[in-house]
């Protein structure tokens, strides 16, 4: 009974490839298919250009909008509506808006298509060379987290045989969080329109925060099993520890939820894409930490990574 | 054992009472702020402090268009504090200007009220000049040639370096339309200064002992003649010379306060050393995030509300504890954002939301090892200290890991003006300080008076110690 736990791992494997392929998929359509060719919407933070929010005191029309802006020059504003249709909150992105022309446009949005409120109203520009600097720099971020933290728990495991096993495994098993959270992102970009911005850069390397902290607490309990129950078969140590430690799993998993739903569900339109893509992540990586990190270690002892074998390995 | 167990509840009672009163927005006695003397004066009004996405304003990034590979790092910090004094004279508080990487300047005005005005005090590179208005001055805002920036020429060279005297050289040709300069802003002492005069209001300044002279020579030789201000080409507003002027003297005119600050600022600082162009505005409407912070607030306290409820169901007299050590948790956070100060944003608030789950995880951890060891046949009084020494390493481990993440994070916001990023990252760092400071602090000095001298029998009491 024991042993199916961590034998039945071929079904946890592929319930992940269910969850990330359509999100691959997504980011795959989105790079063929859009005129961008990035994987996400992009905002303006990593996307040169100009983007107005619009709050009017009045009913405003998307064809009274795109007549302004034309008449200062940009061809083809991308306009879209935010929020309940009572709410009459626009968004309008650009090429980079001078700074001049900015006060000029909302004047001139105020007296022909529906007064402004100005106080509810926000301008943003960014340049491009900023934008693509940005954007790399995320890159190195993400890739920096993660060699950071494989060399750490290369450290932090230096006593148990094979640490190296423990730290790839556990990059694998962030790597599973981000690309659910990153795939997700791309189908709700398909379906919702939403954009990448830099809280959802904050998001993801916050997963990858929780998704390791999540794996090291069952991995610190097999090093710890590792000394007491010398001489038992490894995948018993593990199922044992994985057993052990699957309460504080269930129960942070579960603490964390009452947050990000209380959250998503009041806390309103500005931190709900955020909200959405940590609850996502979070899910996701107490998932991948019992069920894929915690496996993938055993698969690797046993040299066979489906569970099909009868195979058992001592350490 | 108990009575420093003791002394430690007084100490967590007395922390959280001070800290709930320093959370608390309510406006705190002068002689309650000035012991916070590590913050900007101008600024210590013990509150937490909203950020641009809470309480609106404007945030520019500046970058020079010199081209990367000379240094310039002395230069840019010089045009920092230049734009700086520009931005301070505004007379917002909690202007931020700050260098980033080797390139750039962010300039963060929360609450500011006039943005055109101030996007064009941050931009102001120029050249000031004093030029002859001859007898119909152009009228402010016109963009005229002058002699100095045609050729360098000055009626009055003030150094070997500014300018050369004007002379009737032939290359010259279109004179009719040519301003002749008198002086540049070099001769301004940078000490000019807005005054109210009976509703009106004017700029004083003063001229530098050297220029005095010739400042003197001109005046009285132009007597009821409009002198030019010339900014970057452009006419700032061009005063009648009331009078002959030797060390200084008033500007009046048809100024708002307004307008006089903006003006006295242009004399003082009027040229950066090094030519800088806006590449990215965000300017946010006040009342936008009002409403966002109002309702991750009400959020947050539902969140926290069946998180806390959870841990007591799940938990009981532990758990019960671990709702208490939130509280305490909470409290010290709030207080911390006040002390630092740290100027809380919504990926902020969202960041400290997370460390409040890192917090709950370090006392999970300890709860379930405290059932483990029960279970296992330890006293309540063996299990209590054995929980706490045998969760830590996970404990460690974990909240290292992502200490280093967020290390990377606020490197990274840091570098790239991502302040969201940065923000998130600083409240993360904090609250995993601080959780693991309530953990070992102020969990374990609970439940060591809870279990330390209970009777055996309470081992046995499913109601408190559930399963």
């Amino acid at each position: 009974m024991l042993f199916n736990l961590i034998r039945n791992r071929r079904y946890y494997f592929a319930l992940s490839l269910l969850f990330i392929l359509p999100g691959l998929l997504a980011m795959l359509y989105n790079v063929v298919a859009t005129p961008s060719h990035t994987p996400w919407k992009l905002s303006v933070d990593f996307r040169p250009g100009s983007r107005f929010v619009l709050k009017f005191n009045s009913e405003a029309s998307e064809d009274k909008i795109r007549a302004v802006f034309t008449q200062y020059g940009f061809n083809n504003p991308e306009i879209s509506r935010l929020g309940a249709a009572n709410e009459n909150l626009w968004q309008v992105r650009t090429d980079v808006t001078e700074g001049d022309k900015v006060q000029q446009i909302r004047d001139t949005l105020s007296k022909s298509v529906a007064p402004l409120d100005e106080k509810q109203s926000s301008v943003e520009s960014v340049s491009p060379k900023v934008a693509s600097e940005v954007t790399r720099a995320a890159f190195q971020a993400v890739i920096a987290a993660s060699l950071v933290v494989l060399f750490f728990i290369w450290w932090a495991f230096r006593k148990a045989p094979h640490a190296i096993r423990y730290s790839i495994c556990a990059i694998i098993a962030m790597l599973h969080d981000v690309l659910i959270a990153a795939g997700m992102m791309a189908l709700f970009g398909i379906l919702f329109n939403w954009e990448v911005d830099a809280l959802f850069l904050t998001a993801m390397l916050t997963l990858i925060g929780f998704s390791v902290q999540d794996t090291i607490v069952v991995y610190d309990r097999i090093r710890e099993n590792l000394t007491r129950r010398r001489g038992e078969p490894f995948e018993q140590i593990v199922t044992r520890s994985m057993l052990e430690t699957l309460h504080r799993s269930l129960a942070i998993s579960l603490c964390n939820i009452f947050v990000m739903v209380a959250l998503l569900l009041f806390g309103g339109a500005s931190i709900q894409q955020f909200v959405a893509v940590m609850l996502i992540g979070l899910v996701s990586g107490t998932y991948s930490s019992i069920f894929n990190a915690v496996p993938l270690v055993v698969a690797w002892a046993e040299r066979d990574f489906w569970g099909t074998k009868n195979k058992t390995a001592l350490v | 054992m108990r009575e420093r167990n003791l002394i430690s509840l007084v100490i967590i009672i007395a922390l959280s009472a001070l800290s709930l009163y320093i959370a608390l927005p309510v406006e705190k006695p002068d002689v309650i702020k000035s012991l916070a003397f590590w913050q900007d004066p101008r600024a210590r009004d013990l509150q937490i402090k909203q950020g641009l996405d809470l309480k609106g304003g404007l945030q520019v990034l500046l970058t020079t268009s010199i081209e990367s590979g000379q240094n310039i790092t002395g230069t840019m910090e010089t045009a920092r504090n230049i734009i700086e004094r520009r931005v301070n004279s505004l007379g917002t508080t909690e202007a931020s200007v700050q260098l980033q990487g080797s390139d750039r300047i962010l300039v963060e005005l929360p609450g500011v009220n006039d943005r055109q005005l101030a996007i064009e005090l941050i931009q102001k590179t120029g050249l000031l000049e004093f030029v002859d208005g001859g007898f119909s001055p152009p009228p402010d805002g016109t963009p005229i040639s002058t002699t100095y920036s045609l050729y360098r020429g000055l009626q009055y060279p003030q150094t070997a370096a500014v300018g050369k005297a004007i002379t009737d050289s032939g290359n010259i040709t279109n004179t009719a339309d040519l301003f002749q300069t008198a002086f540049t802003g070099e001769i301004l002492e940078n000490n000019a200064q807005p005054q109210a005069n009976t509703g009106q209001f004017a700029v004083n300044f003063s001229i530098k002992p050297a220029a005095q002279k010739s400042f003197e020579e001109y005046t009285g030789k132009h007597i009821r003649q409009p002198l030019c201000m010339v900014l970057d080409g452009r006419v700032l507003s061009c005063p009648i010379i009331q009078g002959v002027l030797n060390s200084g003297g008033q500007i009046t005119g048809r100024f708002t306060a307004e307008e006089a600050r903006a003006l006295a600022v242009t004399l003082n600082y009027g040229s950066l050393p090094i030519p800088m162009k806006i590449d990215t505005v965000r300017d946010i409407g006040a009342t936008l995030g009002a409403e966002s912070v109002r309702r991750s607030v009400i959020a947050g306290i539902i969140g926290l509300s069946v998180l806390a409820l959870f841990l007591i169901l799940y938990y009981r007299l532990p758990g019960l504890i671990g709702a208490f050590s939130l509280v305490a948790f909470a409290l010290f956070s709030l207080a911390l954002f006040v002390l630092m100060p740290i100027t809380l944003t919504l990926p902020g608030i969202a960041g400290f939301l997370l460390s409040i789950a890192t917090a709950v995880d370090a006392n999970i951890l300890v709860f379930e090892r405290f059932k483990e060891e029960l279970r296992g046949g330890r006293t309540l009084r063996g299990a209590v200290e054995s929980a706490f020494n045998r969760a830590w390493s996970s404990i460690r481990d974990s909240n290292v890991s992502t200490l280093l993440t967020c290390v990377i994070l606020f490197l990274f916001g840091n570098v790239f003006g991502a302040s969201a990023v940065k923000g998130f990252a600083i409240n993360l760092i904090m609250g995993i300080m601080m959780s693991l400071f309530v953990t070992m602090f102020v969990t374990r000095t609970l439940m060591r008076l809870a279990f330390y001298d209970a009777k055996p029998e309470m081992k046995e009491n499913k109601v408190l110690l559930g399963i």
